[in-house]
């Protein structure tokens, strides 16, 4: 069986998985009610409408 | 391949699996609208609709059909009584699934699972909830 002459260090590894990772900001959509910035095809958690309708109460603060 | 796969199965043995879509869709009929998970919601809507369509003609066969599956003999009525009549001319898409935020907690997708009629009951159960809501609020103020 093959066997690796030197044992990948923790750091090299790291380094490894860290080319591949990489962040991604959220496809965001503007409410047509508020104009408040929201994930598409969601209810607005600012107004609670969704497609001209309000779907939940929102309670004000 | 993803062959001969045609549910969800929610992480569930089988058992536990039908006594939670029987909780759900006795409570979709109770409230009309409940707030879940949408896969769950998925799940539960295939079960609904073919209650629905089930409960449009009202003979004893079709309720215990569709009595083997509720844990409330009200809602039961309610379905045959009130819910089903409102869709004789429809066929099919009686439910609509909104979604809504990730949960809190999980983030977990979720989203309401809603009748697209509602019956009278419901709409003055909404109005009175409306109403003392106001009351509050003034109570609140004074």
């Amino acid at each position: 069986m093959a066997v690796p002459k030197y044992k990948v260090s923790k750091s090299r590894s790291a380094k490894r998985k860290a080319a591949n990772m990489k962040l991604e900001a959220p496809t965001l959509s503007v409410c047509s009610k508020c104009g408040n910035l929201i994930l598409p095809h969601r209810v607005c958690p600012k107004c609670g409408y969704y497609k001209g309708e309000q779907i939940i109460k929102v309670e004000e603060k | 391949m993803k062959h001969k796969i045609g549910f969800n199965a929610l992480s569930r043995s089988s058992s536990q699996r039908k006594a939670l879509e029987r909780n759900l869709v006795t409570s979709l009929f109770r409230h009309e609208r409940i707030e879940t998970t949408e896969a769950k919601a998925k799940e539960v809507r295939r079960m609904a609709e073919k209650m629905i369509t089930r409960a449009k003609v009202d003979s004893v066969h079709a309720r215990r059909i569709v009595a083997r599956d509720l844990y409330d003999e009200v809602v039961l009525t309610k379905l045959f009584k009130e819910i089903a009549p409102m869709y004789v001319d429809v066929k099919g898409g009686y439910t609509r699934i909104i979604k809504t935020q990730n949960r809190l907690g999980d983030a977990a997708e979720m989203v309401i699972l809603d009748l697209t009629k509602k019956t009278p009951s419901y709409d003055e159960k909404i109005k009175n909830a409306e109403k003392l809501a106001k009351k509050k609020a003034k109570e609140a103020e004074a």
